[in-house]
């Protein structure tokens, strides 16, 4: 099986309008076709008015090809890109609760934080709020670090992707907002040959 | 009222008046030139129906006998026009009944803008009478919906609702209204039509390359093969069609809803694609070396086994729509773009050329296909009628000029494959869907759409008694829709599957049906019962001459199957003659 035909993790981005109902328009699109969605974050881009979903699935390039067309069909979205990981700088951020005794008693504790990238957001008398953003690897390590020393609680964010080759995306977007925009901003590049996945 | 519309009409920007959203809506759409509308009020929708009073010289509203009916018809009307069919209905109930005329609109293209009432704004959310989630239930069955709450709104989302439904690849809009943005008044500053949404593309922007690529792929064939959908109807483009089909000599076959695209004499149409289609389309998938496909989405009746389906060809796939393009079939050339652009460019890069060797491996198989089963469709020699002779007969009185509208099963099977089509937009059927009661409101709706067009309809035993309700939307508009039944006692095709691969297990197909002329006769509709061929033509002349609405009950063979068959899951080179 070559690479292109085994399931992993692929990044899909959205530029969409600010709609109600929008995010169910899109999550539909997943679901009908049972495709669980791993990661989903949605939030406004630097252009006022225009927003950005990060979405995460698992499943083979073939099948994020055509989901992505179906998403970019939807009238209310402006572009819709996939990335592999490869592709794309990710992050993710966590929150770490922690008895604030416990991390006074034993050194160690501060130590493991330290070398995991995490500090300390809240300290209150009874408990510690410590943050760290990362790969997902990297958060459940933490997790496991933690765990013996009594975490009381842990939340971790959607994944953000930010896609490595993009080169003056920010002034393609801003070119929506004219009547006419250029070739390259409205058309779908990645049926371009097939040789690139979406390219900008 | 009068002084007030003549000004609201006219697009003085800078004068307003002070209307109600109802008011603001109905003058909308009157600017998007409708003139007739398929509804039914409800407690949620009156103030849209108070208003609808006083417009009654401007908007023609026909009033169905169900919601299914209204967006049917308007489905109908949509398809024989080519203009958007509007559909009012009312809120909870009214609009979920709804639901299937949308998912029909939606997989068979259909441009509509269908307008639910709702409950007022304050109580969304709260379980309120006749209140459900329209926006939520219909998005997978909506190319754009929308809720309005407020009735500044109204012009803005209703020029959208038009320019999305009709544009780029058509399909169903609706826009749910709260009641308290129908009654809401606010300053009108006159219609604007909307013909630009940023997020929106209608139309692929066309590539030379693409177009010089699929020309040179045609130029080289030897055994090309053109598939055309209704893609080519809905692109306003069969003149262009039917230039590239004749300067390139290739034999072109047609998708269901195609039918009608080019006329069904033509030379170089050689018939129907899929699962019931002609012997040659089918087999010669297989064999060609470029299929051309036009207009069309390679559906899953037109594929059958899709890993064995055209594998030897190159696939050069012309589609408005990019999401089409390698969904289902890989292509070697995409030629993305309306085909009514993109169809004369490549008729311009071809050569001119006749395919005369490879046209007659489609005419020898058509040799087949009419020893081993058509003419004995046509012709029969039983005692019982079959609906393939009906269809032969209502041919040579109509000479192919009247519009067919069917239901779904075999009889509507058999309609497509035999009805004669000299003109586009003359084959209305549920294609994608499959909506059994699909017919009936259709075919009011078709008739409004084409009103100096006959417009008949053929309807199965089991498919009529779904919506045969609307014998009283006939009744009551004075519409004149000629109605054939084909009765013949049984759900025919699944009893067909049944006896095909059920070993004959025939389970619940055994449907008992009303006196149709008499049910007909109860809505003042004149109607005749036909068992015997030797009445058929006679019969079939007095419905056709009949000032109005007619219904004409057919019997036909109880246990007959229709052939040719791809079975599911074979390649089309596997279609059974028998």
């Amino acid at each position: 099986m070559s690479e292109a035909e085994k399931k992993q993790e692929f990044n899909i981005t959205i530029y969409t309008e600010n709609q109600i109902g929008l995010l169910s328009r899109i999550a539909i699109i997943f679901t009908r076709r049972k495709i669980n969605i791993d990661s989903l974050n949605t939030s406004p881009s630097e252009i006022e008015s225009i927003h950005r979903f990060n979405i995460v699935i698992n499943e083979y390039e073939e099948v994020v090809r055509k989901l992505t067309r179906q998403i970019e069909k939807q009238v209310e979205v402006l572009k819709a890109y996939y990335h592999t990981n490869e592709d794309v700088i990710w992050q993710e951020l966590a929150l770490y609760k922690v008895s604030t005794d416990v991390i006074a008693e034993k050194v160690s504790v501060e130590r493991l934080l330290r070398e995991n990238g995490a500090r300390a957001v809240v300290i209150r008398k009874d408990y510690t709020v410590f943050e760290t953003t990362g790969h997902r690897e990297e958060t459940d390590n933490l997790i496991n670090i933690l765990q013996p020393y009594g975490l009381i609680e842990f939340v971790r964010s959607a994944r953000v992707a930010i896609i490595k080759d993009s080169e003056g995306f920010n002034s393609k977007l801003r070119e929506f907002e004219r009547l006419e925009p250029g070739e390259e901003v409205i058309e779908n590049e990645y049926l371009n040959q097939g040789e690139k996945v979406f390219t900008m | 009222m009068e002084t007030a519309q003549e000004t609201l009409t006219a697009p003085a920007a800078t004068e307003t008046v002070n209307v109600s959203g109802s008011v603001a809506l109905l003058e909308a759409l009157i600017a998007e030139g409708t003139d007739t509308i398929f509804g039914y009020p409800g407690g949620a929708i009156m103030p849209i129906y108070d208003a609808l009073f006083d417009y009654n010289d401007k908007l023609n509203h026909i009033l169905v006998r169900h919601e299914q009916g209204g967006i049917h018809a308007g489905q109908g009307y949509a398809r024989t026009s080519g203009k958007v069919g509007v559909v009012f209905a009312t809120s909870g109930p009214g609009a979920t009944n709804l639901v299937t005329g949308l998912a029909d609109a939606q997989i068979d293209s259909t441009p509509l803008v269908c307008i639910t009432g709702q409950v007022f704004a304050h109580l969304l959310g709260t379980d309120a009478f006749q209140e459900t989630d329209v926006i939520n239930i219909t998005t997978p069955v909506t190319k754009w919906n929308y809720q309005v709450t407020d009735a500044t709104e109204i012009p803005e989302v209703i020029a959208k609702a038009f320019y999305i439904a009709r544009s780029g690849r058509p399909g169903p809009v609706l826009i749910d209204i709260t009641k308290n943005a129908q009654i809401q008044l606010f300053d009108f500053a006159g219609y604007k039509p909307c013909d630009h949404i940023r997020s929106y593309r209608p139309k692929p922007i066309v590539r030379p390359q693409y177009i010089e690529q699929a020309a040179a792929l045609i130029n080289s064939a030897q055994k090309p093969f053109i598939l055309f959908g209704q893609g080519v109807i809905l692109g306003g483009a069969e003149q262009e069609f039917k230039a590239f089909v004749e300067k390139s000599g290739i034999p072109a076959a047609w998708t269901v809803l195609g039918a009608g695209a080019i006329p069904s004499d033509h030379p170089l149409n050689v018939g129907m694609l899929g699962m019931h289609g002609n012997y040659g389309p089918n087999v010669l998938t297989n064999e060609c070396d470029v299929l051309i496909a036009i207009g069309m989405r390679f559906d899953d009746r037109v594929t059958g086994r899709l890993d064995k389906y055209a594998k030897q060809a190159k696939v050069v796939h012309l589609d408005i729509d990019p999401a089409e393009i390698d969904k289902n079939v890989k292509s070697t050339v995409p030629v993305w773009g309306d085909c009514k652009e993109t169809l004369p460019l490549l008729t311009k890069a071809i050569e001119k050329k006749e395919h005369t060797e490879w046209l007659a491996k489609f005419n020898d198989y058509t040799r087949q296909e009419v020893e081993a089963v058509i003419h004995n469709e046509l012709n029969p020699t039983t005692p019982e009628m079959t609906m393939g002779e009906v269809i032969k007969q209502l041919n040579e009185i109509t000479k192919g000029e009247a519009v067919i509208v069917t239901d779904v099963g075999q009889h509507q099977m058999v309609a497509c494959r035999y009805a004669k089509f000299n003109n586009t937009r003359s084959n209305v059927t549920s294609g994608g869907l499959g909506t059994m009661g699909f017919a009936l409101p259709a075919a009011i709706g078709a008739k409004f759409g084409a009103q100096d067009r006959t417009v008949v309809a053929i309807i199965g035993d089991g498919g009529f008694q779904m919506t045969c309700q609307e014998l009283g939307t006939i009744m009551q508009s004075g519409i004149d829709v000629k109605i054939i039944i084909l009765n013949n006692r049984f759900l025919g095709m699944v009893r067909q599957w049944q006896e095909l691969f059920n070993q004959r297990r025939y389970s619940f197909v055994d449907i008992q049906s009303p006196d149709f002329v008499a049910l007909a006769a109860a809505y003042r509709i004149p109607g005749k019962l036909v068992d015997d061929r030797a009445d058929l033509t006679a019969a079939l002349n007095e419905m056709l001459s009949a000032p109005g609405s007619f219904l004409l009950e057919i019997m036909v063979t109880k246990e007959n199957n229709v052939f040719p068959m791809v079975p599911q899951g074979c390649s089309v080179s596997e279609i059974r003659l028998k």
